[in-house]
């Protein structure tokens, strides 16, 4: 078990790969360990100098086209190959649709513990990785750590930030393994409409939830989002219920940290709420005043959301002019 | 088609857990239980594949307490024929690697099947790994977040939620399955359908009966602490004469929070 060295980070989305080298370098550092990035994919190598810009020092690089994109089993043999030779004591992997599914069966192969959706990492006394995450429908934090090695975590977009690359030196290795033949086929991929703008990089979101009687009022919303140089959101109700968003913001659906984020029309539970916990600044705007959003907001108002969004809206030009 | 088999999981009700405020301790020992909701979405969907298809076995299965028939019994009201609850003192810390053990040695010994289906992950521990820790042991295309499942023949075709796509993918069966909670709106059973369920069979299993020990599936995780997260908001109350001026003094006040820039 003691003979498990350094640590490793891949992920099937490139940049969330780049955002976890950042703290998987500090890990290295503490553990005096060398850090290393899983590149897979076809004609990929270019991305290899810039992830050793990231804090890499090497670069198993697995370039075939049979790898051009991801298909679980291909990925899996890729990693359990390199995994069992070289053996890591930490692997961290991006938590992604595809991702968090091919660390558990990773992990699985190599008779690993696994801790999904770490936000935070660190090393106890032992130098264990210690990983925390929400739980229980984001009523609680759970720090949790590993008994044997290697050990796995993965990580989701966004709870680090991507490094500012610098000029180091790394090595890169290219690796022959043999890919095992898929068990699944994709027949067809369409891409989602989606806007470029992703929620999670919005600076600032004005949200909606129950409080909102028609579709068309999002009008309001959008008003007050436009003025902040802001999104709009919406809570899981208005989603799976009436149809009026397609996506929301949650526990299961998007986790954001907005500098400013605008409840307006939402109650407050505990699922909405783990996804906007790391908000630097929450106000709510609700009707009732029970409402269990007024406890994790910093400000709160007490009032109907279409008499208060129209003139939070004026208030708020008034201060940027 | 042969089998279905549906992995459930008898959860605590997140929304009724309470917390301790002072020592920020979650009171996980009387909070209600229920069943899983990503599980009952999978159950849901055998039941229409059943309706659909006809001639197969709905059979359920969970590791848990001997406390977890309730659900197993509300699993073969929904329309389950068959349930089978794992359970042994033997079992106490268990991860998800171990749950994935037991759980694939009772499916090898329920018997040859051409669907499992799982939630895509748990109401409480949220880590949507049990699933594919499964498929990995028991050496099957695994298919996750599944928002419409279509079985023709012997292949069953899944359309999937990515970040940025919706992918259809297509395997052989046997193969794993699981569910989001988009995929359908669990029945509700009757009283009749209630009653029809109490004749129905619940299969108990220790771990002897899976020639699975102890130390197989001991945990290689522990836990450090699992706390309440600190609020640490300031909780202030805006108010004012009228919507004029609470609005004004909330604008100010975001200002000089340094949140929205001149």
């Amino acid at each position: 078990m003691n003979e498990n060295r350094g640590v490793w980070v891949f992920s099937d989305k490139y940049d969330l790969a780049l955002e976890i080298l950042g703290k998987a370098r500090e890990i290295a550092d503490k553990l005096q360990a060398e850090l290393s990035a899983v590149l897979i994919g076809h004609n990929v190598q270019d991305k290899a100098m810039e992830m050793i810009r990231c804090g890499a020092d090497k670069i198993y690089l697995a370039d075939d086209q049979a790898l051009e994109s991801f298909q679980a089993e291909r990925y899996l043999s890729v990693l359990y190959h390199l995994a069992a030779s070289f053996k890591p004591e930490i692997m961290l992997i991006g938590s992604t649709k595809n991702g968090k599914p091919l660390a558990a069966r990773l992990a699985t192969r190599l008779g690993a513990g696994c801790v999904p959706d770490c936000t935070r990492l660190s090393l106890d006394e032992q130098k264990r990785l210690v990983g925390e995450r929400m739980t229980y429908g984001g009523n609680a934090i759970a720090k949790l750590t590993f008994k044997t090695k290697p050990q796995i975590a993965t990580v989701p977009a966004r709870a680090f930030e991507k490094p500012e690359p610098k000029d180091r030196n790394g090595q890169l290795v290219k690796v022959d393994v043999k890919i095992e033949e898929p068990k699944t086929e994709i027949v067809e991929t369409k891409s989602l409409e989606t806007s470029n703008v992703r929620i999670e990089d919005a600076e600032v979101i004005v949200s909606v939830g129950r409080g909102l009687e028609k579709k068309e009022d999002k009008a309001l919303l959008e008003k007050l989002a436009a003025v902040l140089s802001g999104q709009v959101g919406s809570s899981r109700p208005l989603v799976e219920d009436r149809k009026w968003f397609s996506e929301w913001i949650g526990l299961s659906g998007h986790k954001v940290k907005p500098k400013l984020y605008i409840a307006c029309g939402i109650s407050g539970v505990i699922q909405h709420v783990a996804g906007i916990r790391d908000s630097k600044v929450i106000v709510a705007i609700n009707k009732d005043p029970e409402a269990p959003i007024f406890e994790v907001a910093d400000f709160g108002v007490v009032g109907d959301l279409y008499e208060v969004l129209p003139a939070l809206t004026e208030a708020i030009k008034k201060q940027l002019q | 088609m042969k089998r279905i088999i549906v992995c459930l999981k008898q959860a605590i009700d997140v929304s009724q857990l309470k917390v301790d405020p002072p020592t920020r301790q979650l009171m996980t020992a009387s909070a209600p239980r229920k069943m899983s909701d990503f599980d009952k979405n999978a159950l849901e969907e055998a039941i229409k594949i059943k309706e659909k298809l006809g001639a197969t076995e709905i059979c359920t299965v969970t590791l848990s307490s001997e406390d977890a028939k309730a659900v197993l019994r509300e699993g073969l009201a929904m329309g389950a024929d068959k349930a089978f609850l794992v359970n042994d003192p033997a079992v106490k810390d268990v991860d998800t690697l171990g749950t994935a053990y037991v759980l694939a040695e009772a499916i090898r010994k329920i018997g040859e099947f051409s669907l499992i289906l799982c939630g895509e992950t748990s109401l409480d521990s949220f880590s949507g790994l049990v699933g594919p820790r499964l498929a990995e042991l028991l050496n099957l295309p695994q298919i996750t977040s599944a928002r419409k499942i279509t079985v023709d023949g012997d292949t069953v075709t899944v359309e999937r939620t990515l970040e940025d796509a919706v992918e259809a993918v297509k395997a052989k069966m046997p193969a794993l399955v699981s569910v989001t909670r988009e995929i359908n709106q669990p029945r509700i059973p009757s009283l009749m359908m209630i009653m029809r369920a109490s004749k129905k069979e619940i299969v108990m299993w220790a771990l002897s009966d899976l020639k699975l020990e102890g130390d197989k599936i001991a945990s290689k995780i522990e836990l450090v602490e699992v706390l309440a997260p600190k609020t640490e908001r300031k909780k202030i109350k805006i108010t004012g004469e009228n919507v004029q001026e609470i609005a004004d003094k909330l604008a100010k006040a975001l200002v000089q929070e340094g949140v929205i820039r001149r």
